[in-house]
């Protein structure tokens, strides 16, 4: 288990590596001397609970109230994260969509776009390889890989494990794209100012609707691969429509990272998270 | 497939709870899980069976209690019950309901000896 964090996957790399820990996860056996049990705790909490559904074992056992959420841990590492961000005046944004909609293709020509201007990082999560990292190392901004191993999403505690190993862009901006999954990503803060979903035409308009959770979760919506529009049977009202019910709060671009259309306005969306994320930069 | 990762979060704190309150055996759990929350009961049971293994909590019947949703309209304010994370104001129509309830996850209840 990770001594900062108690992380517990031994599948996960960050920039090929495994994160510090204490001591593998395995089974924990409990030795306590039975005269050492404070019973005042059982006497306490032992009550008949009526959510507990009749069972013999009851009987025999003490219950105890322990009234946790799961998320408290990876909320409170993303708040670690977060604070971590303002510290060093970052912007941090977290990309999520399915596999194949072109992230990284767009994450290259929006680093090849403002590299001159910007200082940036970026965070790759991939299950394997650290094809992705390679692809924007060739720009010339820093990358780090994670590889989840099975791990379906990257959490807070991933994320703060690479900003260890990361180049931290003062005063810049950070792109963490995730774990190419429609589904888990919605669910783990990272720390993010903002998750941007990536959507692209070659999927269907009801994408928002059979994964409502993550259209729910990301305040902007980035329809790529619109320079195929032609040759599709894809109707664009629809699925602003979809995404809108969904999330009716949810800024919507299109764009295509292949041609360059839109990507103007993508980068003034940023331009304008910074501002308003930022205001000291501005002066 | 999140479910496995928050089958450990539970493993994690069944752990720290046995640590606090000294404990050597976990007979059931108590999950509360939002009719919101985006987690499906059973992955969530067959990723607890698999985590459990060769702990102190293996074997353990998983309860899963259900809390329901609800929403507060963004537009006229009322309290709304919802049944998916996206609807309409039952009171005036708007889709901008904000979620107030039902989201949540946690361990509720243990039943320890």
């Amino acid at each position: 288990m990770c001594a900062t964090c108690g992380c517990g996957s031994l599948d996960v790399l960050v920039g090929g590596k495994r994160p510090p820990r204490t001591q593998n996860r395995g089974p924990i056996s409990f030795r306590i001397p039975q005269n050492n049990v404070d019973t005042s705790v059982a006497e306490r909490h032992h009550h008949h609970s009526p959510q507990f559904e009749q069972s013999p074992d009851t009987e025999q056992s003490r219950v105890i109230q322990v009234e946790r959420d799961l998320f408290a841990k990876n909320n409170a590492l993303a708040t670690k994260n977060r604070n971590f961000f303002a510290a060093h005046n970052m912007l941090a944004f977290n990309l999520v969509s399915s596999p194949g909609s072109g992230k990284t293709t767009l994450l290259v020509r929006t680093l090849n776009a403002l590299k001159e201007a910007q200082a940036m990082a970026v965070i790759e999560g991939d299950q394997q390889t650290d094809n992705d990292a390679e692809r924007i190392r060739a720009t010339g901004v820093p990358a780090i890989q994670i590889n989840t191993g099975k791990g379906c999403h990257l959490d807070a505690s991933m994320v703060g494990h690479a900003l260890e190993q990361l180049e931290i862009p003062q005063n810049g901006l950070l792109f963490i794209e995730n774990v190419g999954n429609l589904v888990c990503p919605a669910a783990f803060d990272l720390g993010e100012a903002a998750k941007v979903v990536v959507l692209s035409v070659t999927e269907g308009e009801d994408k928002p609707l059979k994964y409502p959770d993550m259209f729910r979760a990301a305040r902007l919506m980035l329809l790529n691969k619109c320079d195929l529009l032609p040759y599709l049977n894809f109707d664009v009202a629809q699925v602003i429509a979809n995404a809108q019910r969904v999330n009716p709060d949810i800024e919507i671009i299109l764009l295509s990272a292949i041609s360059g259309e839109g990507m103007d306005a993508w980068l003034a969306w940023i331009a304008s998270a910074a501002n308003a994320q930022r205001p000291i930069a501005l002066q | 497939m999140h479910e496995m990762s928050l089958a450990e979060n539970v493993m994690q704190i069944i752990e720290e709870s046995a640590r606090t309150q000294n404990f050597q055996r976990v007979r059931i759990v108590v999950l509360e899980i939002g009719k919101l929350a985006a987690v499906e009961p059973d992955a969530m049971r067959f990723c607890f069976d698999a985590v459990t293994r060769g702990t102190l909590a293996q074997g353990a019947q998983l309860q899963i209690i259900e809390s329901p949703g609800t929403g507060a309209c963004l537009a006229c304010g009322a309290e709304v019950e919802m049944q998916e994370q996206y609807g309409l104001c039952s009171s005036c129509g708007s889709p901008r309901l904000k979620i107030t309830a039902g989201n949540q996850m946690r361990v509720k209840d243990l039943a320890v000896e």
